[in-house]
């Protein structure tokens, strides 16, 4: 089967590199062609990758606390631009503070986002909702 | 002795340099006006008679010529993403000397298809997608082109995977494939591109512009003049294996309805800190301004620096210097004649440098996040380059011209623009430049000998 095609990236002003980059091996180990965009990524970077590679998915990290503020609009910008129902993934330390994820995971659906990651989800968490997402049988 | 006859096929003006490959010198230089494309002989035997009055009689074993007669290499490109592919495809058409009259991004439209069918390019650069990504597009923009008849060639360069079907679909029309200009995402992959383009100059182009006959006389390397500066500059910063060059450097050329700009030099951020955005860099690079020249594109200049900026570099009025603007739009061949008119003149070429230095150049942001402060860099970092090389009419009869190309270094007022700094100015006052990058094919060591003994430095 023709290999799934994932964009990565940190959003926004953010530069915490790390996590993105253990998600970058964690996701090719899987089998995944995975276009890593690094740190400081904007929305449109992420769309614009995502249209050349044709990409299945776009998966969004964001470390500290803007996540909110980065990635409104993006699923509306990703419908503009002719990615409709491209998969969109969210995770990180996506707010400030403490607060109930089940109560930030349902701001995050309702901007458009098919799933949300609270803080420390193994990368094996997310492989196996994007292989469940993108119907890859093993 | 040994001469060799370099020739520069223009729009207007066939120019003759001869060189003693041996010494190696100049031996002098000469140029003729061509108004149409049938004159192309009678110009080149024109030229070659004013160049022996001066010479004497010359036995040429050699002779070379590049072409940008007939709006010089004429081409159209179209890719997916604006920022991406398209400025690939973009990139690639300049790099190899091509005149880009437009870059087309998505999918192609109708008004775009009767836009290409009236423009009939010498050259349509197809491409979009990275290998075994998006492959939609491409495809249908084959089938646009399809439609749109003449017998124009087409490059394909885009998505791998899209290559053999876009070729079926344009089966009936030449058609070569090449490696994509952006095979994986973010990785610029030009040079295939580029060769092919080149390559198809030779075969066909030259053909088509009337040029054949001339290609009998000369022995050969017929290629766009942009190309022909492109390698003299890429000599001249390299060196040779027995000559040192000058290190990295940036050539301006101002000319009539367009200022190109060509850096060579890798560009990368002084701190490795900085993040790079945007595509990479080609270590050579060419950008071409159509909307900056000193006479058909000289409302661009004001356009783009502002009436009143240039007039105050004048030292004229703007209502002055708008009826000096008007009069050069409107008489194209016109030369300065009076202290008013020149200095209008410098005040303009010293704008087209600024903008057009500025627009090739890369910039720096500040970004102050939670993290402190992060540097962003987009495009090439020129700031230390400590080569200019400067060219074209405007610049290289006037004793001001060093005045005029600090235009392009870098301004305290402006730091985010990652021009040069420190430079000393070369001139190419006797327009040697093209003919050096046709010699340097076959006498790299000659034609940079010449190259560093013709370009006369402005002290700083």
């Amino acid at each position: 089967m023709e290999k799934k095609t994932l964009v990565i990236g940190v959003i926004g002003a953010d530069v915490h590199a790390v996590g993105n980059q253990i998600l970058y091996h964690a996701f090719t180990d899987a089998g995944f062609n995975v276009i890593n965009l690094g740190v400081m990524v904007s929305q449109e970077e992420f769309i614009n990758a995502a249209i050349e590679t044709n990409a299945d998915a776009i998966l969004v990290s964001s470390l500290y606390g803007q996540g909110e503020l980065d990635c409104r609009g993006l699923r509306e910008k990703c419908d503009e631009a002719g990615l409709e129902g491209i998969l969109l993934y969210v995770g990180g330390n996506i707010v400030i503070g403490k607060q109930p994820f089940d109560e930030v995971e349902k701001r995050f659906l309702a901007m458009g986002f098919d799933r949300a990651f609270p803080p420390g989800t193994p990368p094996e968490v997310d492989i196996e909702d994007l292989r469940k997402d993108l119907h890859i049988e093993e | 002795m040994k001469p060799v006859l370099l020739i520069d096929f223009g729009s207007t003006y066939t120019k003759v340099t001869a060189v003693d490959v041996d010494a190696p010198r100049l031996l002098g230089t000469a140029n003729s006006y061509t108004t149409v494309q049938t004159d192309i002989m009678n110009g080149l035997a024109d030229a070659l008679s004013k160049l022996e009055k001066k010479t004497g009689r010359l036995d040429f074993c050699e002779r070379y010529a590049c072409s940008s007669a007939a709006g010089g290499l004429r081409m159209l490109a179209s890719g997916l993403v604006p920022e991406l592919t398209a400025e690939a495809a973009k990139t690639a058409s300049l790099g190899a000397g091509a005149k880009v009259l437009k870059t087309y991004a998505f999918k192609l439209t109708e008004d775009d298809a009767e836009e290409i069918r009236a423009i009939n390019p010498d050259i349509f650069l197809l491409v979009g997608g990275t290998d075994g990504g998006n492959s939609e597009t491409i495809v249908y923009n084959a089938k646009i082109l399809k439609e749109i008849g003449g017998d124009f060639p087409v490059i394909l360069a885009g998505n791998r995977n899209a290559a053999r079907e876009c070729e079926r679909i344009l089966s009936g029309r030449e058609v070569h494939i090449c490696e994509n200009v952006m095979p994986k995402f973010g990785v610029l992959n030009i040079e295939p591109a580029q060769r092919e383009i080149r390559e198809v100059f030779l075969n066909r182009i030259v053909r088509a512009k009337g040029l054949t006959q001339a290609s009998e006389l000369i022995k050969g390397i017929m290629m766009p003049t942009p190309s022909a500066v492109m390698d003299a500059m890429k000599l001249l910063a390299e060196g040779t294996q027995s000559q040192k060059g000058l290190g990295d450097l940036v050539a301006v050329d101002v000319g009539g309805a367009t200022t190109d700009i060509y850096s060579v030099a890798e560009g990368l951020p002084d701190d490795p800190r900085t993040s790079l955005r945007g595509l990479p860099e080609p270590y050579i690079k060419r950008t071409v301004e159509g909307d900056i020249g000193m006479r058909y594109s000289i409302r661009g200049i004001i356009d783009a620096a502002g009436l009143e900026r240039v007039a105050q570099t004048a030292g004229l009025t703007p209502e002055r210097l708008s009826e000096i603007v008007d009069m050069f739009a409107e008489n194209t061949d016109m030369l300065p004649y009076d202290d008013e008119t020149l200095r209008a003149d410098e005040a303009l070429a010293s704008w087209a440098v600024r903008v057009a230095v500025t627009r090739h150049a890369g910039r720096l942001e500040e970004i102050f996040g939670l993290g402190g402060l992060k540097l962003v860099q987009t495009g090439k970092n020129l700031v230390n380059v400590d080569k200019f090389i400067v060219t074209g009419g405007s610049l290289i009869h006037t004793e001001h011209t060093r005045d005029i190309a600090s235009y392009g270094f870098y301004d305290e007022e402006e730091p985010g623009s990652l021009k040069p700094k420190q430079c000393d100015v070369l001139v190419d006052r006797s327009y040697i430049i093209a003919a050096m990058g046709l010699l340097s094919k076959n006498y790299p060591d000659a034609a940079l000998t010449i190259l560093k003994e013709e370009l006369k430095t402005e002290t700083r």
